[in-house]
């Protein structure tokens, strides 16, 4: 047990701290990543070696050796100075380029994408296919040089904005449900692909639905060979599961909270000297403060390049969940006024909790259920017996 | 930076658990419940030999002079053994105490003795986090009147520690004039817990008390981390033994585990019960260096522990069916052993009025 850091990673943390000091004032705001400033910002953070840190020099990257601790001082002190972070282009497309994508695919996809120039969204999803992923059924048959596409993907979030689409398509409809999927890169735009977007109870529409009707991609346009899709797709997830449940988020919300109770009164006491309330705020900040640490132990793993066990697999179910009661508590304690939404008079932080609440509640569900991450829990690293299965023929 | 345990520290763990697996198996611990023993003397001296109750005392008073991680080890251990020895007063809390309160002759005379096992100490300070019914003790002119209702360890101690109302620390002989003991009976008959009155009683005094609150502050931050610690120990074996009843016991032809009913269950206790590892390993870990932290952190680690513990000793009890109701399974003894650490100095509502207080965050 040493929580200090040693010599090489303060002296890293200073020179990020000087940087941000510095250069805090050319960062564009914290909302989406899009436009100019904001690629020129990117451009500049991989020039110092703060974004795209271990993708290769020639794809435009920083090149840098893989340090997980500088990433983590990297992210804390971004965090800390509420400046956006840099990032690596697209954690879910970009790793599976570097390590399945023809040299042709990462000379073309990987450098726009790590400058922000390129966007992309998932084509993962079906209405007929959600925790029961490989069961999807839309389908490409080859004619002549193309795929031609046939069916439907949704919640693809991003999918008007998005520049290109990786997208899991059933190319071999007699193998076995895994064997049977391709993993093809598709320009958004193509004829024959139609985007519809989909209302979310925030008020958002990020999500949607996307058509194919006898949509073609030339045949080159896979990763891996045909049929081996799924295990494509996979080494994806995992870096997208990766991400949600991130116990700092959870921890910076929580902080915001404190600030709430110290700041808002009601019948001119403050929230925070209301028993219950404070009650109900220390329940919370111990569950955050432990899967802090149990953060802390899991990069400790991962910088030994250990497998951390249980402790990795609980991250997504219980991170998405403290963040969700972390916005229910801050609803709460505001009584009445935790109700008002969408620019109302006498509305708090832009009525951010509730769109919080609502959110924590997509991501619970989405990248996996909290009911599939008990499932996994439980087999993966409990070893318990899975359930019999009855799958339908595709 | 690295946040996991050391080589060393895990061997610890190890041998303990070795030790207690074959020493203190759950008959042994019945054996104790049902004569109504106070502790298993076995047990307590191969701790002994193993050097346990010198764990936090320095080497040049007979200890082994490690640090709070390693107790917490030790109590996790003892808690998922459900040991019937003394630990959190006479190992722990008495030798805290000493340390920051004691004179050198003091500390000389009790951590010596303390360390070799063969005095045992037990803590009575209840009353200085909240009294139930009239129980205190006044000192006056180095003697001391009253009662301490709830005295952990108390049946087997030959020596006291206990506060009296202004907070100052006091060591009284186990037979000295005007002391008697009264046992309790709790639901947790693998610790024994007795009242103690006294009248006119002789004792004395650690000097570094009077009129400073800190070293009885530190002797019950210490308790409380270590009942943490042995509720983390003691639910890890709840939920063990809830998963691998799941994997064997049998209905509708599959084994119930596979049902997502009882699967769920017991992902939830795993997924509650993990990160509590990590808060424990960071409240004890910080005792000493990160000091300003670690009043924060205990008063955390033992509030949520409280929360998580109650959880797992129903979920689990509950995947059992029956079964877990029953005496035959015996799982009853760390359910009882969760929920006696639960109310143990200071119970979670307590605590987090606590840890709010500590934050500044009380006007």
């Amino acid at each position: 047990m040493d929580l200090a850091y040693s010599v090489e990673h303060e002296a890293y943390r200073d020179e990020v701290r000087s940087f941000l000091a510095k250069n805090k004032n050319k960062s564009p705001g914290l909302g989406f990543r899009d436009g100019t400033a904001a690629n020129d910002w990117q451009q500049l953070l991989i020039e110092h070696g703060y974004a795209a840190r271990t993708i290769p020099k020639e794809y435009g990257g920083a090149g840098l050796e893989a340090d997980i601790l500088k990433s983590h001082i990297l992210a804390e002190e971004f965090a800390h100075a509420k400046v956006r972070p840099g990032h690596s282009g697209d954690n879910r497309i970009v790793p599976v380029l570097l390590e399945l994508g023809t040299e042709e695919q990462k000379e073309r996809f990987i450098r726009p994408t790590v400058r922000g120039e390129m966007s992309w969204c998932q084509g993962y999803s079906e209405p007929g296919s959600g925790s029961d992923l490989a069961s999807l059924q839309t389908k490409a048959h080859v004619d002549g040089d193309d795929f031609v596409i046939n069916g439907q993907k949704i919640w693809t979030s991003g999918a008007k904005t998005a520049h290109m689409m990786f997208c899991l398509v059933r190319t071999e409809p007699d193998a076995p449900k895994h064997q049977g999927i391709s993993y093809l890169l598709i320009p958004m735009g193509t004829p024959g692909m139609e985007v519809r977007p989909l209302r979310q109870m925030t008020g958002d529409s990020q999500f949607n639905e996307v058509f194919f009707t006898d949509c073609r991609v030339p045949t080159t346009e896979i990763v891996g060979n045909r049929g081996e899709g799924w295990y494509v797709a996979n080494a994806t997830l995992k870096h997208e599961r990766g991400g949600l449940g991130d116990p700092n988020q959870a921890a910076g919300r929580f902080n915001d909270i404190l600030d709430l109770m110290k700041n808002e009164t009601v019948d001119g006491r403050r929230l925070m000297d209301i028993p219950s309330y404070r009650d109900r705020a220390m329940a919370l900040q111990a569950r955050i403060f432990a899967m802090k640490f149990n953060g802390m132990r899991v990069l400790s793993h991962n910088i030994k390049n250990e497998e951390p066990g249980l402790s990795r697999w609980i991250v997504k179910l219980q991170g998405c969940e403290l963040n969700h009661q972390t916005a229910s508590l801050a609803i709460d304690v505001m009584g009445e006024l935790g109700i008002l939404y969408d620019g109302s008079p006498h509305i708090r932080d832009q009525g951010m909790w509730q769109h919080r609440y609502m959110m924590d509640l997509g991501l619970i569900i989405g990248g996996g259920t909290a009911q599939i991450q008990k499932n996994i829990i439980g087999e993966r690293a409990l070893g318990l017996p899975k359930e019999p299965k009855f799958d339908k023929p595709i | 930076m690295e946040f996991m345990l050391s080589e060393e520290q895990r061997m610890l763990q190890e041998s303990l658990t070795r030790f207690l697996a074959s020493a203190c198996p759950l008959d042994r611990v019945r054996k104790v419940a049902d004569a109504e023993e106070s502790m298993a003397e076995d047990v307590h001296r191969g701790l002994a030999e193993l050097g346990i109750p010198g764990i936090l005392i320095p080497e040049d008073f007979g200890g082994v002079g490690m640090g709070f991680l390693e107790a917490a080890l030790v109590s996790e251990a003892l808690g998922g053994a459900v040991a019937p020895v003394p630990y959190t007063a006479t190992s722990v809390m008495v030798p805290v105490a000493l340390m920051a309160a004691g004179s050198d002759h003091q500390k000389q005379e009790w951590l010596t003795k303390i360390a070799s096992g063969k005095t045992r100490v037990a803590v009575g300070v209840t009353e200085q986090l909240g009294r139930r019914e009239s129980a205190g003790i006044n000192a006056s002119n180095g003697r001391l009147s009253g009662s301490a209702m709830f005295v952990l360890e108390g049946m087997e101690a030959d020596v006291f520690l206990t506060a009296d109302s202004t907070g100052a620390l006091h060591m009284v002989a186990g037979d000295a004039e005007g002391l008697e003991r009264t046992k309790l009976k709790t639901i947790d008959r693998t610790r024994s817990v007795i009242e103690l009155s006294l009248d006119q009683t002789p004792a004395e005094v650690l000097p570094g008390s009077v009129s400073n609150r800190e070293p009885l502050l530190c002797t019950i931050d210490a308790g409380r981390l270590m009942l943490a610690a042995d509720t983390l120990g003691a639910a890890q074996t709840m939920l063990d033994q809830a998963v691998a009843y799941a994997k064997e016991r049998r209905q509708f032809n599959r084994p119930i585990g596979s049902f997502q009913a009882v699967k769920h269950m017991c992902a939830e206790m795993a997924a509650e019960l993990e990160p509590c590892r990590s808060l424990v390993w960071y409240a004890a870990h910080s005792v000493r260096s990160m000091p300003e932290e670690a009043r924060l952190m205990i008063c955390h680690a033992k509030a949520h522990l409280s929360e998580v513990g109650q959880f797992v000793a129903r979920t689990s009890t509950e995947v059992h069916g029956g079964m877990g109701f029953t005496d035959l399974l015996g799982l009853h003894y760390w359910f009882k052993r969760i929920g006696f650490n639960r109310q143990v100095l200071g119970g979670p509502e307590l605590i987090r009025e606590e840890a709010a207080r500590v934050q500044g965050l009380v006007s």
